[in-house]
């Protein structure tokens, strides 16, 4: 049973116990806006961190385990896991880079058995596999769909695919491009999701009359190119 | 007293018969009696629940009851995004209900795909299913389903029963 029962403790505390540990395999914790994060050097020992971390640190709650696409960064793949103990409230984020041409790493179901969906999850939207994982298969598109989603060398409209009997995918029409809000602007009617442009949004945001009519001079429009013609 | 109905019937000078056309009586208790089979996916069902709750009946417009089984509706209400992954099962429950049917699109993913403008979302159920009536709204309120309701009823009631047989059978 752990030790931290019934005193309480940090993140920062607890994180620094983790770095005492492991030594180099983790970096110095992390602190931003009350959110403690650590590094792991090496993914392939993503077990036995988690199992220190489940056991000794009692954190024995896995949030989320979520991962991220550096495309055009060397170590490819970012996985981040989100752990919580419930008896301290306290959260640690541990994140840890895997290359594109290994694609691989442990899985932590032996330590959280809720991992099992995540890592699913990560494998269908990403491609990243989980070695050790009992039932690794596509759990949001089905088997058999060619890409993985959420790259970000996949588009947004998506690809055309087609598997008989099962499903099929078309390509979207996209109209122009995402239709975005602007969260903070002075109007519902500016708040309306259109093709957006950069130069237009603080008119959005302020309602800066001396800035409407230098819009307007220049794209005919005070609120900017209209959702065809696209500057 | 003079009552005044559809098919001009006028009690003190007929009796007891009504004259009609075929069509016109082959209608009318179609549309009277449209049983709803529906296609809840996701938070269009709510409100598609909510049209049939108390408040705002559904069954006053004769959809007495909503029939989970294809083989025992008339009108399948699309509530709900379709996904590409569900698509195929919305066809299958489609042609498994029998003529005369119809489709009632509800709410702004059945109709186009909705706010979901991407990979997995199918743009509209009309891409797979014949749809009769578009409903817009996130959800659409419950009022404007039975808006839907009394239009396709409208819809129904003008449609050649006895010619399509006939071509049919031909």
């Amino acid at each position: 049973m752990g030790n931290l029962i019934f005193e309480k403790v940090t993140a920062l505390e607890a994180a620094k116990k983790f770095k005492a540990k492991f030594g180099d395999l983790i970096s110095e914790p992390l602190e931003f806006r009350s959110e403690t994060s650590v590094q792991l050097a090496d993914a392939v020992k993503i077990v036995e961190v988690c199992r220190y971390a489940k056991n000794d640190l009692d954190f024995n709650y896995l949030v989320d385990i979520s991962s991220l696409d550096n495309y055009g960064d060397d170590p490819r793949w970012t996985v981040v896991y989100h752990l919580r103990g419930l008896r301290h409230g306290c959260e640690l984020r541990i994140k840890t880079d895997v290359g594109e041409e290994k694609s691989e790493l442990p899985s932590v179901i032996g330590v959280w058995a809720t991992a099992n969906w995540h890592e699913r999850e990560i494998y269908d939207m990403m491609g990243i596999r989980f070695s050790g994982h009992p039932d690794l298969r596509r759990i949001l598109m089905w088997e058999g769909y060619p890409y993985f989603p959420l790259r970000k060398d996949f588009p947004l409209a998506g690809k055309p695919s087609e598997l008989p009997g099962v499903a099929f995918t078309k390509l979207t029409p996209m109209e122009g491009g995402p239709f975005v809000t602007v969260a903070g602007g002075y109007s519902a009617q500016s708040r309306e999701p259109r093709i957006r442009i950069p130069e237009t949004d603080s008119i959005e945001t302020m309602g800066r009359l001396e800035r409407r009519k230098e819009i307007q001079e220049a794209h005919g429009h005070p609120k900017g190119p209209g959702p065809i013609e696209k500057k | 007293m003079r009552t005044e109905t559809e098919i001009g019937y006028n009690s003190k000078i007929e009796g007891d018969v009504v004259v009609t056309t075929v069509d016109a009586a082959l209608n009318w208790f179609r549309k009277n009696s449209v049983w709803p089979m529906p296609m809840g996916l996701a938070c269009c069902a709510i409100e598609l629940m909510a049209a049939g709750a108390s408040r705002f009946d559904i069954s006053r417009f004769g959809s007495e009851v909503m029939r989970f089984s294809p083989r025992q509706a008339d009108c399948m209400i699309v509530a709900g995004t379709v996904t590409y992954k569900m698509a195929f099962a919305v066809k299958r429950i489609w042609d498994q209900m029998p003529e005369p049917k119809w489709c009632i699109a509800m709410g702004a993913c059945a109709s186009t795909g909705g706010m979901y403008r991407s990979y997995a979302v199918l743009q509209g159920v009309d891409q797979i299913v014949p749809v009769d009536i578009y409903v817009s709204g996130c959800p659409p309120r419950p009022e404007a389903v039975l808006d839907a309701l009394m239009k396709l009823q409208n819809k129904i009631s003008k449609e050649p029963v006895i010619e399509k047989l006939m071509i049919a059978n031909l």
